[in-house]
């Protein structure tokens, strides 16, 4: 008998749907795309953010497995538990169960405001009581503990290093053809002796051009920043605590799936929508580009922010009067979330579409189209595979650059009180929650902080990943 | 010319009336005048009386596209649809749910929406030009990296955060001016005075990366290197003719915007407590007003479509080459 049940929530099946399909597509235009891989495998900038956006994306995906655990049975039948956790859950338990009453700042071993206790004489005196997280350990064992974390983070990451290095030398390097050479740069006729990194047998392949400096430096930071975090939190509360005193620095990582959430499945329902119109009405024209034009133009000219305000209001009428279609709190704020990515997917798809379409109607002129014609090919087929594998690096670009916008979006609509559940962890919330605080004196920074630490790392590693993209994809772009 | 642009203007008709006619299958159809009146009493405690009352009180108790007690015309005039959705073309928004007109409402609202929206706008348009030049006049160095990279940057910080880490410092601790607020008049330049600024900040990133590439895109062209063979320094060619050549493209793309000012911002009004159109937006979405949220989509969408055809007339008169028929 296993003690726990795994929990499929509609987001997380969607988000690993989702995974599969963008691997299955590149994968199917991987010929047209290879030349922009290797040119963005070369750009230090792109590597450094997809390592970030990697460790966003890990922690997302394993947020995203959901389990429930099972109760003591009574009278024989199997029960579970009405709670959803999720893998990350079970690794952060210290961090969730270590509640404190109130505000903690980062890194305190003392409650930030006092409470009266009454002494043995009969005296009331204002004392800050000891933290059940960090009240108890030494005050010099911070910088210790971050030290010994970042150590072993710092062990961890070489070891992780060297293993990415050997398992591509031994096995992606059989595979390939022989290295092409090289021919060295003419040297110039005095230069200063200039340091040189030790030579290093980095794999060539599979990106001849690979910034393997960049990747070591950028991989050693994040896993001693990681370590040293993970030794802190174990003792302290990293980022202190909030009103009720739950862990700051644990709300903010749970935030993170919501905000990846906002930014995949938007996508995920962009993509169907953008393509299959823009393809259609590039490639037929006629009364279907019409009407495609239309549909754009008139879900244009609404104001987005208030088409999906007025879409969220009427699903939260929905699900209040049908109470019985959502049994737990989990699933109806996994619905709510849901919804939202798919009115922001709804109300985003303009713009890809538009530059699809107008990139089919160059595309259909072309010499290899007319020729498919020519041969009787049917339309499902010339558009599946000769026009779609030659867009994939527009949808690739758009998708990659509209990302971080969503990922605001979320924020921003949180605010608006059109965002997502109350419940769920997100940093609009955390923003939200945190506005009144800055009015307080003293004054509680700490979780608009953790928010912005934590929203700003992904939106900026998106942000300069979205521009390495479009330069290594984009034909036109400035190189 | 005057023919064309008819024509263009009455493109937007049925496009608005799409417009119209989604809302009202979403506030209509899809959310029925009953679960509107369900929500506005309560779900749990409302009978069905307590709900035609609130039906009848607020002109909801027509059907939705034809009436079958009316006779001749009325069958089709004398329902939901002609009342509430087609009465907007009229700029009839009738009655909001606390019992205002809306339209004058918006009327009200406007003015102090546009003291910082307009002033936010030219301000910003000014400094992300410049910045943009300066980025442009010190190309492919470093200070262009930095400048780019800080661009990104400050692209990547949510406009919640600008707000309120302005707020904080400049109003919280510096005292400088009030946290929030408005006064009508002349006295409102201490209230809208923070507002803008923060406009203007959280727009940079964007708009200086924006302008910084159109510019770059102009001084790759032919013309270009033709004043340069021509023997012009570089500060003339710059200011003289990248920056005449690149204004067609920004200027046509800040008239496009131009309409949708009226709208005020969401977030910097709620945040600031002026009494505009963005935070009337924010409240009724927030008291789930369905009238004044219809009322301004239709508005909004109205005001893009100005902004469209603007556009058209904008590219017509900067750009001789092309030519309006």
């Amino acid at each position: 008998m296993t003690q726990w049940q795994p929990v499929i929530l509609w987001t997380d099946g969607l988000a690993w749907f989702g995974i599969a399909l963008m691997l299955i597509l590149l994968f199917a235009s991987r010929a047209q795309m290879r030349a922009g891989w290797q040119r963005l495998w070369q750009h230090p900038l792109a590597v450094v953010s997809m390592l970030i956006l990697l460790c966003y994306g890990s922690i997302g995906l394993l947020d995203s497995l959901h389990y429930r655990v099972r109760l003591p049975t009574i009278n024989k039948r199997v029960q579970y538990s009405v709670t959803v956790y999720s893998v990350l859950d079970a690794l952060l338990t210290p961090l969730r169960t270590h509640n404190e009453t109130s505000y903690a700042a980062p890194l305190a071993r003392r409650a930030f405001s006092a409470t009266p206790e009454r002494h043995a004489g009969g005296e009331v005196v204002e004392v800050r009581k000891p933290l059940q997280l960090g009240g108890h350990t030494p005050p010099h064992a911070r910088m210790e503990l971050a030290l010994r974390g970042a150590l072993y983070g710092g062990i961890t990451g070489i070891g992780l290093l060297l293993a990415i290095v050997f398992i591509i030398r031994t096995f992606a390097a059989r595979t390939t053809a022989p290295e092409q050479h090289v021919a060295p740069d003419p040297e110039p006729k005095f230069s200063w002796p200039k340091f040189s990194w030790p030579k290093f047998p980095w794999p060539k392949f599979p990106w001849p051009k690979f910034p393997w400096r960049s990747f070591s430096l950028t991989l050693l930071f994040l896993s001693m920043l990681i370590g040293s975090t993970i030794e802190l939190a174990g003792n302290f509360h990293v980022f202190g605590t909030n009103e009720i005193g739950q862990d700051v620095l644990y709300d903010s990582i749970k935030s993170v799936r919501t905000g990846l959430m906002m930014g995949c499945l938007a996508t995920l329902v962009t993509l169907p929508l953008a393509v299959g119109l823009g393809l259609a009405a590039g490639y037929f024209g006629g009364w279907v580009d019409d009407l495609v034009q239309y549909i754009y133009t008139t879900l244009n000219a609404i104001p987005s922010v208030l088409l999906i305000a007025a879409t969220v209001l009427l699903m939260q009428g929905f699900i209040e009067t049908h109470p019985a279609m959502f049994d737990s709190t989990a699933s109806r704020s996994d619905i709510r979330l849901l919804f939202l990515c798919v009115i922001l997917g709804m109300t985003n798809w303009t713009g890809l579409c538009r530059i699809l379409r107008g990139e089919t109607l160059k595309l259909r002129e072309l010499d290899y189209v007319q020729a498919a014609r020519a041969f009787g090919v049917p339309s499902w087929r010339i558009l599946w595979q000769h026009l779609l594998p030659n867009l994939s690096h527009l949808i690739l670009i758009s998708l990659v650059m509209d990302f971080s916008g969503l990922v605001l979006a979320e924020a921003v609509l949180s605010y608006i009180g059109v965002g997502v559940d109350p419940s769920t962890h997100s940093w609009g919330n955390m923003i939200n929650a945190a506005r009144l605080e800055l009015s307080r004196e003293p004054v509680i920074w700490w979780p608009l902080m953790a928010a912005f630490i934590g929203m700003f790392t992904l939106v900026l590693a998106a942000n300069l990943f979205a521009d390495a993209v479009r330069e290594a994809f984009d034909p036109l772009a400035k190189r | 010319m005057i023919r064309y642009l008819l024509r263009r203007l009455l493109y937007a008709v049925p496009i608005l009336l799409g417009v119209n006619l989604l809302t009202f299958c979403l506030f209509f159809m899809v959310n029925t005048p009953d679960d509107i009146a369900r929500m506005h009493l309560g779900v749990k405690h409302v009978n069905h009386a307590a709900i035609l009352n609130w039906e009848h009180s607020h002109g909801y108790d027509l059907p939705l596209f034809y009436n079958r007690h009316e006779t001749s015309w009325h069958t089709l005039t004398d329902t939901l649809f002609v009342h509430k959705s087609l009465s907007m073309f009229t700029l009839h928004f009738g009655l909001s749910d606390d019992g205002r007109d809306i339209a004058r409402e918006i009327r009200q609202r406007a003015g102090p929406s546009l003291s910082i929206a307009l002033p936010a706008f030219i301000i910003g348009l000014g400094t992300n030009i410049s910045l943009a030049l300066m980025l442009v006049w010190m190309r492919a160095g470093l200070a262009d990296r930095v400048g780019v990279i800080i661009a990104v940057a400050l692209m990547s910080v949510s406009g919640l955060f600008y707000i309120i880490g302005g707020q904080f410092v400049i109003a919280h601790l510096w005292r400088w001016v009030p946290i929030s607020g408005f006064v009508p008049g002349v006295d409102s330049w201490r209230f809208v005075l923070l507002p803008i600024a923060i406009s203007v900040i959280a727009g940079i990133g964007n708009g200086m990366r924006w302008y910084r590439s159109i510019f770059l895109e102009e001084i790759g062209k032919d013309y270009v290197r033709t004043a340069r063979a021509k023997g012009l320094d570089e500060s003339r060619i710059l200011f003289r003719h990248v920056l005449k050549n690149g204004m067609i493209p920004i200027l046509t793309g800040a008239v496009a915007v131009l309409p949708l000012l009226f709208m005020g911002s969401l977030l910097t009004e709620s945040f600031f407590g002026i009494p505009g159109l963005g935070s009337y937006v924010v409240d009724a979405i927030q008291s789930q007003d369905f009238a004044v949220v219809r009322a301004m989509v239709f508005i909004g969408s109205a005001l893009y479509l100005i902004g469209l055809w603007l556009t058209d007339i904008a590219y017509g008169w900067v750009d001789p080459r092309v030519r309006l028929s």
